[in-house]
């Protein structure tokens, strides 16, 4: 059963249709890629799913995007609430200038944990789980500008991962990481996926093969092909899939 | 072969041919940056000529006044027979309308500045942001007008007590004439966040007020807290208000309904009336000139301190 039913799905910038009729399922405990061409709308599709896109003035979503069941659009829909059940990681590590410590416990208090003790133990299992307890342990009141940007980058996602979210959208998380840095954030994914759902947004074709269960492939705001990451890879169904996948364009 | 290559450049040491636009520009960059130089040293030279006479004076009146009296004294009779030069009464009035006009311009200018930053669009903001530092730009005697002939009017019926000249009115005019200071210098801070820190706290589901208030305005806090020390300095260096709605009383007091002396308001008063030339009374003023600009240059310092000690850097 999917976590996320996109159907139909439009969305537009003012007058630019920037997603065309999309129709995508996104399987619960799965990382998910989404790979195309610059403006090809990949992103867009991921902000949709926590309402990011609603900061811009001006856009527009028709058609139906489902989580669990539920219109993500539908007039009940608290952004707050939806916002904590799926979490988001972006492409340039944006850690809150303040200590390790506090960044972690920013989504938990936001939602009103004030006990010192639970606090402190929700910062502990979310720096584990993010692969960054021991590196950063004895300076959790430290500055987080202080860490090296992989390190950032895991905080960013330890401080999703603080939220108890549902599925963790990742806009291209690596791209602005050294290799090393890369190979733990893609370490770190393989491990999450136990949990979460995950839907990661990547310019790298050979990313997407090394992590990715499902592929979906856009272009020009339009869904070309989807389908297992091992299958399309091998024997893509769409010549214009092939022909990005194997480099002759993007 | 070698000749030709020599020729192709020219001599780089100016020995060449001479060339009129060549040394027409050398001269006008010498001429230039010495007018510059000169336009420099204008202001730093006045700010010292300036320092030099309010120490000299100073010294003078201390010469006849001893300096613990005179700082530490709680009695200011400078124009009456057998004087007394205590300057905390002076001192108090100035900081009494300095800590009124900022209950007025801190929460006010901050509160806009969060609006304009976080809250407002772009359009609305074009047009409110202009129009709110035209208040910075109206004399301070129309201020002065405004709190004496309108906020006490309309204060005095409400607060039983209230002198006509009283130190609430006049706080109330400088707090209106510091809240874009606060409210310009804060947004700009707030603008400079970077957006990328407020989605990472929308995308954790916070509200727009815990963005503003959790994320923006603590990674501000710098500019914003020097933005609050700019505004009190200019409140205790501001003259016209307290002159004309404040009263002449010099008087050590926290009640704000009544009439007092800022150190401002007692050198408009001496300086605007007869006074024998290197009397004593003559160099009180330069002495109370001297207390104030240290107290701004202290405050100025304060600012400038605040926003190197605690910058972050985006």
């Amino acid at each position: 059963m999917a976590i996320i039913e996109a159907r139909d799905l439009n969305f537009y910038y003012g007058d630019f249709q920037a997603l065309k009729r999309i129709h995508l399922d996104i399987e619960p405990n799965e990382v998910t890629a989404l790979i195309g061409p610059s403006g090809c709308g990949k992103s867009t599709f991921l902000r949709i799913l926590n309402r990011m896109n609603d900061l811009i003035p001006g856009t527009r979503t028709e058609g139906r995007i489902l989580l669990d069941g539920q219109d993500l659009y539908g007039p009940e829909v608290d952004v707050v609430l939806l916002r904590q059940k799926v979490g988001m990681v972006f492409q340039k590590p944006n850690p809150f200038p303040k200590s390790i410590f506090e960044n972690v416990a920013f989504g938990p208090r936001r939602q009103g944990v004030r006990d010192r003790k639970q606090l402190a133990a929700i910062v502990e299992k979310s720096l584990q789980d993010a692969a960054l307890w021991d590196e950063v342990k004895d300076r959790l009141h430290k500055s987080a500008w202080a860490l090296s940007g992989g390190q950032q980058q895991r905080l960013c996602i330890a401080r999703a991962l603080a939220m108890e979210p549902e599925v963790v959208l990742m806009d291209e998380p690596t791209s602005a990481l050294d290799p090393l840095a890369t190979l733990r954030i893609e370490e770190l994914i393989d491990e999450l996926k136990r949990k979460y759902t995950i839907i990661i947004v990547t310019h790298s074709m050979q990313q997407a093969g090394r992590i990715s269960d499902k592929t979906a492939f856009f272009l020009l705001g339009e869904l070309i092909e989807s389908g297992r990451t091992g299958e399309m890879f091998s024997t893509p169904a769409d010549r214009r899939t092939e022909d990005y996948i194997t480099g002759r364009f993007g | 072969m070698n000749r030709q290559a020599n020729g192709r450049i020219g001599r780089l040491d100016g020995t060449g041919p001479a060339d009129p636009i060549r040394r027409y520009r050398r001269l006008r960059e010498l001429a230039v940056s010495r007018l510059f130089l000169l336009s420099a040293l204008v202001s730093v030279l006045t700010t010292m000529g300036i320092i030099a006479i309010l120490a000299e004076e100073t010294i003078q009146f201390l010469r006849e006044v001893s300096i613990v009296e005179f700082l530490f004294g709680t009695e200011w009779t400078a124009l009456f027979k057998n004087p007394k030069f205590g300057v905390l009464p002076l001192v108090g009035g100035t900081l009494l309308i300095a800590l009124y006009a900022s209950v007025f311009s801190i929460p006010i200018g901050l509160g806009s500045a969060i609006y304009l930053s976080e809250y407002a669009s772009e359009r609305t903001r074009r047009i409110v942001k202009p129009i709110l530092e035209i208040l910075a730009g109206i004399p301070s005697i129309v201020y002065g007008y405004f709190a004496l002939t309108f906020i006490t009017p309309l204060l005095r019926p409400l607060i039983p007590g209230m002198s006509v000249f009283n130190a609430l009115s006049a706080a109330i005019a400088v707090g209106i004439m510091t809240i874009p200071l606060v409210s310009s210098l804060s947004e700009d801070a707030m603008r400079a966040v970077p957006d990328n820190l407020r989605e990472g706290a929308y995308a954790l589901g916070s509200t727009r007020f815990e963005v503003a208030t959790r994320v923006v305005v603590p990674a501000a806090l710098s500019s914003i807290m020097a933005s609050f020390v700019l505004a009190i300095s200019r409140a205790v260096g501001e003259t016209m208000i307290v002159a004309l709605a404040a009263g002449s009383t010099p008087r050590l007091t926290l009640n704000p309904l009544e009439s007092i002396q800022t150190m401002t308001g007692f050198i408009v008063q001496v300086a605007s009336g007869d006074i024998v030339h290197g009397g004593t009374i003559y160099k009180t003023i330069f002495a109370v000139g001297m207390l104030l600009f240290l107290m701004t240059l202290v405050l100025n310092m304060v600012s400038r301190a605040i926003v190197r000690r605690y910058r972050e850097e985006y």
